[in-house]
């Protein structure tokens, strides 16, 4: 991408034109999310039903965790493909250090409490690590993070012993409201999304480090020349990502209380596509949050559709899901430069 | 610093090359060949399958494996090639598919190495020396019969296919022919994948659409321990849950007497065992080995639980 584009994209970000080109460009993930709802409530009668959309917002607040820190990856110029594998390591640690906390800290709010700053550090951890090779040892993103996805993917495997690592059942009642839960009604993982996403929105679109991470990713050159720290701002976006990997696998383990080899399979894909849906470019220098949510929603709910109508064959579920996803990007795309 | 680093990995590397020997010349070498762990019955056949061959090693030093896991047919072709070339004896494989594994089988047979099929057979009849495999129409009619019986008067079911595979077509294939002409319903059926995390989506968008479903067939008792969950989420009551293969945990939930789960499918992944280790004695002790060796897919119930139940496995 030159300097003349970058700019261009970002200006567009920034003031959208007000031709109807530019409302679709800027609202397209949305539009397409409404049409998709549109296409549901037709479908079946289920589908608008308070428990079926808590059901789906719910599902996704897992994935939807993850593409926030992605948002931040991704704008900065970067990629994480471990993220997945990434989540797999971090519940089966988790599971192991509460099971074998539960001793000392009996089967309380404690407990739990320890296990979420277990997978924080966890997850930073492995974050920082993915962070400095690719910044410091200044290897290619892409590589380092395909390597980290299979050492991840591994470690979990030969923890497991190939089968699953479960949380002791005694414990597993401390730890279920933070999937079934609800406060005022709305479950606990939609509350976890909202606020991770709208602090999210807030940092990348109105706080000074939001803006060098979208410099970076425009032109690392210039950012470096322009004095912001690129170094630090790039291994801090892969931080940010493991810790988001991290909280979303504190809201997994409960769900099922067990993490196997087969846990967050094709996550990476599922996040990095809800990413470039909601508008983020996979080139980097422009993101936006919100989008990313929407992206989540609209890959959520292709396959609710699939399950609630049952009018396509299983065996083509997949070419459907593929197809609304390019339409989804297609609605948003400025074709006017042709 | 990198630069130390490298050169220190480099130096690293060198010494690892001087200390590894060549290997002693053995007996004879078993290649094994199975898919990786992708979901938790091949997980546990992993598990099985390594613990054997430590098993065997020990026993008999002068036999030698080699040990081969592949996460799609292709590679399991590519694998197969390799194993051949490190002059094997014999084969144990666990076919990912028959139809493309047939050919490379076929060519390390016409070579002399003996083999064993595990699980899955060939495309081909009579390549084969030694087959030991699970029973899979069996396990299909195994979960009709239990359905037919568990409704006599007619029910509604829902039913969770696996990963789409020969395997997963040859069972669902079996369940339709004998719930043909019953009072049995089969609403919907999707893939989950044998996945605990798709069972559990699959099933709460069942509950969503169906008001009244009885019974559920999720296939595989890690997606049956997902379709648990999104029941009781939901606070469905009367729902029966039918998995299948044998996982110690639905085991023991059926032992306990579970309000959702009160049967099992035996189908287990330590069906490697006795084909490793009959493999090991015909060149251990020279025992005659072949014909066909085919393990039952039983219903487990409360009664016969406890012996199946294997508390320490992974799986």
């Amino acid at each position: 991408m030159t300097d003349i584009t970058a700019t261009s994209t970002g200006d567009a970000a920034v003031s959208p034109s007000r031709t109807l080109a530019g409302i679709f460009e800027a609202a397209g993930p949305l539009i397409a999310l409404i049409l998709l709802m549109l296409i549901g409530s037709l479908m079946s009668d289920s589908f608008l039903g308070a428990e079926n959309l808590s059901n789906v917002f719910t599902r996704s607040a897992i994935i939807g965790i993850i593409a926030v820190g992605a948002t931040f990856v991704i704008t900065a110029g970067g990629l994480d493909l471990s993220v997945g594998s990434l989540s797999a390591l971090v519940a089966g640690v988790t599971i192991m250090f509460m099971n074998s906390a539960a001793e000392v800290l009996g089967p309380g709010w404690q407990l739990v409490a320890a296990g979420i700053v277990c997978s924080l550090v966890v997850g930073a951890a492995a974050g920082l690590l993915n962070g400095v090779m690719i910044v410091k040892g200044r290897v290619e993103a892409f590589i380092v993070t395909l390597g980290a996805m299979g050492i991840f993917r591994s470690i979990i495997t030969w923890l497991a012993d190939g089968g699953s690592i479960s949380l002791d059942f005694s414990l597993r009642d401390a730890a279920r409201p933070i999937y079934y839960g609800q406060v005022l009604g709305i479950a606990v993982p939609i509350l976890v999304l909202a606020v991770i996403a709208i602090v999210g929105e807030l940092v990348l679109r109105r706080m000074r480090f939001g803006r060098h991470v979208a410099a970076i990713g425009s032109n690392r050159h210039v950012a470096f020349y322009s004095a912001i720290p690129v170094n630090r701002v790039r291994i801090l976006t892969y931080v940010i990502q493991g810790l988001c990997v991290a909280i979303a696998t504190v809201i997994y383990v409960p769900r099922l209380g067990a993490a196997t080899p087969s846990t967050g399979l094709m996550w990476e894909l599922e996040a990095i596509a809800a990413v470039i849906i909601g508008g983020t470019a996979l080139s980097g220098g422009f993101g936006r949050i919100w989008g990313t949510i929407v992206g989540v929603l609209i890959l959520g709910f292709i396959s609710n559709i699939l399950n609630l109508a049952g009018f396509v064959s299983p065996y083509l579920n997949g070419a459907f899901q593929g197809a609304i996803i390019i339409i989804a990007v297609l609605l948003q795309r400025d074709r006017s430069q042709g | 610093m990198f630069d130390r680093l490298k050169s220190i990995l480099a130096a690293g590397a060198v010494v690892i090359a001087s200390l590894a020997t060549p290997a002693l010349a053995a007996d004879a070498v078993i290649g094994v060949s199975i898919p990786a762990a992708t979901h938790g019955w091949t997980g546990g056949l992993n598990y099985h399958t390594k613990r054997t061959i430590d098993r065997m090693k020990e026993a008999f030093p002068n036999i030698d494996f080699v040990l081969a896991t592949s996460s799609s047919a292709t590679q399991q072709v590519n694998d197969i090639e390799d194993l051949m070339a490190r002059n094997i004896n014999a084969l144990v494989v666990l076919p990912f598919e028959s139809d493309p594994l047939t050919e490379p089988v076929k060519a390390a047979k016409a070579k002399g190495v003996f083999i064993a099929t595990v699980d899955r057979g060939l495309a081909e009849e009579g390549i084969e020396d030694l087959y030991v495999g699970g029973d899979n129409p069996q396990y299909g009619t195994a979960a009709a019969e239990y359905f037919k019986k568990k409704f006599p008067d007619g029910g509604k079911i829902v039913v969770m296919r696996g990963i789409p595979t020969a395997i997963d077509n040859i069972r669902i294939d079996a369940f339709n022919a004998a719930l043909k002409d019953t009072k049995i319903e089969v609403l919907d059926m999707q893939y989950a994948n044998w996945n605990p995390d798709k069972g559990f989506e699959v099933m709460q968008d069942y509950l969503q659409r169906f008001p009244e479903i009885n019974g559920v067939w999720a296939g595989d008792d890690d997606a049956a321990l997902g379709a648990i969950e999104a029941i009781k989420q939901a606070e469905r009551k009367n729902v029966t849950v039918l998995g299948g293969s044998g996982m110690n945990k639905v085991i023991k939930l059926v032992m306990d007497g579970h309000d959702m789960v009160d049967a099992d499918i035996f189908y287990p992944p330590t069906l490697i065992i006795p084909a490793i280790e009959l493999v090991t004695m015909k060149f251990a002790t020279q025992a005659p080995i072949n014909g066909r060796y085919v393990l039952g897919s039983p219903l487990i119930t409360k009664d016969n639980a406890a012996e199946y139940y294997f508390p320490d496995a992974p799986y």
